[in-house]
């Protein structure tokens, strides 16, 4: 199989994540998809914002853009809208897409534009030590809630589809051959596609709630996964608490940057037989 | 006659592995072990080729080659010599 670290800058080599960090394991699940669909390196480019989860990007041997905390699908779009031939992927973080980049999220679903967002979820700020995020489960222990937190948390993938996302899937990091999979049907996928993989932070999240170390997370997250074909069987109660994995929905729609370059090119030849064409037209209007 | 058993090699970067015990702890055939907070193939011989070791690893430290099949790939990224940037091979 995979000869995988063609497609990371080895030089950087080991990773800075602690040890037993999923977010190494998504990594590695986007660069195995990546292979298979046999996409050329110079032809993907990959954003990500700030946290732990974000510097996944300078690890990787695409074109790459490590931007603002939470804005990495505002550069995406506009990466996506000059070079809509790229297949733009985003990596991003529970903390980093939902809550300071929430806004960008709901509007790129909204949008439908061709972007694949990975959320690498450990459902805490891990870069900044263990603050509680939108998507730590209620009762959950955090730096800034020593009580247990009181707050709802996200159905990331609920919200994805009801803001418009056209793929939405949801895996983890010991659920790694589906994580491949729905990493490779979303960069199929022409339109917004997002998947969420449910990973495990030992350092904050595992440590504070005293769940163990990576071995007993990954035991913690397997234990509250239900694919979503055996939860369809399942009675409710056996599904109550727990989270579906698998492809969730799968609703192509038409894609934004190619939209958008429909209307330029017809706005284009409806000028184009003007005198001086479309610059011309522009310039003496008022 | 019986096809021959397939057997595996275990790449193991050293360098890369952080002793962390995700592949030892959820190999079904607890074919690995740590040593010294570096995995290594303890029983190789009991290898079904599943790849999950691979796969689960969250630092790359671990690869799963077939014998015979692509066990010629198979180099230590540990004795690499990276001088030359690896970005400089594509533009
Ligand atoms: C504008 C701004 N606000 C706050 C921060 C501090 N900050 C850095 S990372 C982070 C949270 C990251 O959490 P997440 O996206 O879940 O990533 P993780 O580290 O858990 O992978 C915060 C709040 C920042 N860098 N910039
Ligand atoms: S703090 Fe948590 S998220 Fe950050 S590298 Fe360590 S284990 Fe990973
Ligand atoms: S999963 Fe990877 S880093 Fe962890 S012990 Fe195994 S080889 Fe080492
Ligand atoms: S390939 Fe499968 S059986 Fe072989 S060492 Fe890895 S996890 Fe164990
Ligand atoms: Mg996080």
């Amino acid at each position: 199989m995979s000869d995988v670290l063609k497609y990371f800058r080895q030089e950087r080599l080991p990773h800075i994540w602690c040890p037993g960090c999923g977010h190494g394991t998504v990594t590695g699940a986007l660069v195995r998809a990546i292979e298979r669909l046999g996409l050329d390196k110079n032809k993907v480019c990959v954003v990500s914002g700030i946290g732990c989860s974000s510097r996944a990007v300078g690890y990787l041997d695409f074109d790459t853009l490590h931007t603002a905390h939470g804005r990495a699908l505002a550069f995406a779009t506009g990466i996506k809208l000059a070079r809509p031939d790229l297949k733009v992927v985003v990596m991003t973080g529970d903390g980093d897409c939902t809550a300071i980049g929430g806004n960008h999220f709901i509007h790129a679903a909204r949008r439908n534009i061709g972007i694949t967002t990975i959320v690498m979820n450990n459902e805490i700020y891990g870069m900044t030590s263990g603050q509680y995020s939108p998507m730590t489960p209620k009762g959950m222990v955090g730096t800034t809630a020593p009580y247990g937190n009181v707050e709802r948390s996200f159905d990331l993938c609920e919200l994805a589809k009801a803001a418009g996302a056209t793929f939405v899937g949801r895996s983890t990091t010991y659920h790694v051959p589906l994580l491949i999979d729905l990493i490779e049907k979303a960069l199929q996928n022409d339109g917004f596609s997002v998947v969420e993989s449910i990973g495990q932070c030992p350092t904050y999240l595992g440590r504070k709630n005293k769940i163990g170390g990576a071995v007993e997370m990954l035991n913690w997250i397997k234990d509250q996964s239900v694919n979503v074909k055996a939860a369809a069987a399942l009675p409710p109660e056996k599904v109550k608490g727990k989270f579906l994995i698998g492809e969730l929905h799968n609703a192509p729609a038409p894609e934004y940057s190619s939209e958008q370059g429909e209307l330029i090119g017809r706005v284009q030849r409806n000028y184009s037989d003007i005198k001086g064409g479309l610059w011309e037209c522009a310039s003496n209007s008022d | 006659m019986s096809e021959q058993k397939k057997s595996y090699l275990h790449v193991v970067r050293e360098k890369y592995c952080k002793g962390c015990g995700i592949c030892v702890a959820f190999c079904p055939k607890q074919v690995l072990s740590l040593k010294n907070g570096k995995v290594f193939a303890e029983k190789p011989d009991l290898c079904i080729g599943c790849r999950m070791c691979e796969l689960r690893c969250p630092d790359f430290a671990i690869e799963i080659r077939q014998k015979g099949e692509d066990e010629a790939r198979a180099a230590d990224a540990g004795s690499v010599d990276y001088e030359i940037p690896p970005e400089a091979h594509h533009a």
